[in-house]
């Protein structure tokens, strides 16, 4: 798998007497197969434009978006997405939910069941297959959310936030828990993030993007989840000085960024 | 200066209106409750004494004599009336007959508005064409009393079963249609985009995600319209009916049998709240979900 965004941008048309808007302005990125690409970067900055983009929910203004050579022009099942919140479908149970996708093409029903059940194992979610999804925890919605995006077999995963509504502890464990899954399914991962202590830790390499217009300013390769996964504890990672370092480096240019807008 | 012990803002107010300031302060709750929620708290007593409190009034009045039986017959001469109805019916018609044409007319129209109602309802909000087409007729009739268009439907469709079926159908059929469609709003565009993301087709969009999440407002719109049926019921029985509860209650106001008028529309009332019961029960079950996510 390799997606390659060429010299993309997005522009939004003029309305109500405003300008146009450069949302995204010639964004050149590579993602590679079983790389976990992080976007960080002020609000405005566009993040959520480039995954809408990859997803295939909006097409560029001008320049290319290629998946394996071919352009993408449309949502389709090798890009999962995983939602911030309120995707579930409350109306299904969770084993249902995590079967959603299959279900929608076409999949005979054990079938769909035994790959969803799999998918509940892996996320730790045994034993509330029957559960009703809307008397889970914002944590176990999460990862329901998750094991969904992943019974299609995706090539490529794309987050748009999906631990931004869980507290602390829950989103600590739940980052553990995407990089073990990750290391596990060897998906490609394109992850958006608010917080640069989760984008650094989570990434193999970490995007910083800059509003008006939205692009693509710094590019880290990342070393600190290949550390997690060969056995370092998530805080030890987080507390090791490279990790403190880069951290201070990226909230600077954030900053910047924020006090330029402001 | 007091010494008596005080709490809250209102300490400084004298004894008076100290009282008034504790009415108009919002009490710290009790465990379980939440502070500050405009109207918490169970009713159901409160129900039953106003029910009750309604009972006593009606039975004094009358038992008193202070209106005349004409007006207000007491609340014994409606059990009495209604007894006998039952027994030798009303017009040479037995009264469950009365009771039965009523209702077929009023679920056969809901029915229909139903059937046709909410395929609309969700056409009109996923197609804008459809939105254009059918939005005009609808908002143009959608306000106009029953009454207004029922000579024009007599005239259109004479004086049978059709045109009164129509009537109660047209006064469901607007409610169910406005609840349909503001329903395909409720899915959100996250669901909406998982949908598509997966590979899915617009019709599997609106049979999977739409019209499930649209369901609530649809119930809803239910039961907004069946009420509207029973209001129009009457209207609908204005004309050239021989049965019916609405044509019971008409031709009993015109011969100034007031205990008949009471018990009609008590028994309109009873059919409507239990079916009213029925389809929250129904909405439970089918969506506990309701608000929840």
């Amino acid at each position: 798998m390799r997606l390659k965004l060429d010299n993309l941008s997005v522009v939004y048309p003029a309305s109500d007497g405003r300008p146009p808007v450069a949302a995204l302005s010639e964004i050149n990125l590579v993602i590679e197969d079983a790389e976990f690409v992080v976007a960080l970067g002020a609000s405005g900055c566009g993040k959520s434009t480039l995954l809408n983009l990859i997803a295939g929910f909006l097409s560029p203004t001008s320049g290319q978006l290629t998946l394996d050579g071919r352009p993408v022009s449309g949502p389709g099942a090798d890009r999962a997405v995983v939602f911030q919140k309120h995707a579930l479908l409350p109306w299904l149970n969770v084993l249902d939910n995590v079967a959603f996708g299959l279900q929608i093409q076409g999949v005979a029903k054990a079938e769909r069941y035994a790959t969803a059940n799999r998918l509940v194992g892996l996320l730790g979610l045994d034993g509330f297959q029957k559960s009703p999804v809307y008397k889970l925890s914002g944590g176990m919605q999460q990862r329901v959310g998750i094991a969904r995006a992943l019974t299609c077999d995706p090539k490529l995963l794309l987050m748009d936030e999906p631990l931004g509504a869980l507290d602390a502890l829950t989103r600590e464990k739940a980052q553990e828990l995407i990089l073990n899954i990750w290391h596990e399914t060897h998906k490609s991962v394109f992850f958006i993030t608010h917080s640069v202590e989760e984008a650094l830790f989570m990434g193999t390499k970490l995007i910083v993007m800059s509003p008006r217009p939205g692009r693509i300013t710094h590019s880290f390769d990342l070393p600190f989840s290949r550390q997690f996964l060969g056995g370092m504890p998530a805080r030890a990672v987080k507390a090791s000085p490279e990790f403190i370092k880069l951290r201070e480096d990226v909230l600077k240019i954030i900053f910047a960024d924020e006090e330029a807008a402001a | 200066m007091t010494d008596k012990p005080t709490s809250g803002p209102a300490s400084r107010v004298g004894a008076g209106e100290s009282r008034l300031g504790r009415l108009a302060r919002a009490r710290p709750t009790k465990p379980g409750e939440i502070y500050g929620v405009p109207g918490q708290g169970s009713t159901l007593w409160l129900s039953a004494v106003s029910i009750l409190l309604f009972l006593f009034v009606w039975w004094l009045v009358t038992a008193m004599g202070w209106v005349k039986p004409l007006f207000v017959p007491s609340p014994m001469t409606i059990v009495t009336k209604l007894i006998s109805v039952w027994n030798v019916g009303f017009t040479g018609t037995p009264f469950l007959v009365h009771v039965e044409i009523s209702t077929v007319r009023v679920f056969s129209a809901f029915l229909l508005a139903c059937v046709v109602g909410i395929p609309l309802g969700l056409a009109m909000g996923m197609s804008p064409l459809m939105r254009g087409l059918f939005d005009p007729p609808i908002e143009f009739y959608r306000p106009i009393p029953p009454l207004a268009y029922l000579p024009l439907m007599i005239i259109w469709f004479g004086i049978g079963e059709t045109s009164k079926i129509l009537l109660i159908f047209l006064s469901v059929f607007a409610p169910v249609v406005l609840g349909a469609r503001s329903g395909v709003k409720s899915a959100s565009i996250e669901q909406i985009h998982a949908a598509y993301s997966f590979g899915a087709t617009r019709w599997q969009v609106l049979r999977h995600v739409i019209m499930p999440s649209a369901l609530p407002e649809i119930l809803t719109a239910m039961r907004i319209g069946i009420g509207f049926g029973w209001t129009t019921l009457v209207a609908a029985e204005m004309v050239a009916a021989t049965q019916g509860i609405g044509y019971m209650v008409l031709s009993a106001s015109q011969f100034l049998q007031t205990p008949v008028v009471i018990m009609g529309i008590f028994v309109i009332a009873i059919i409507a709240f239990a079916f009213d019961l029925l389809m929250r029960f129904i909405e439970r079950r089918l969506v506990p979900w309701k608000g929840r996510m």
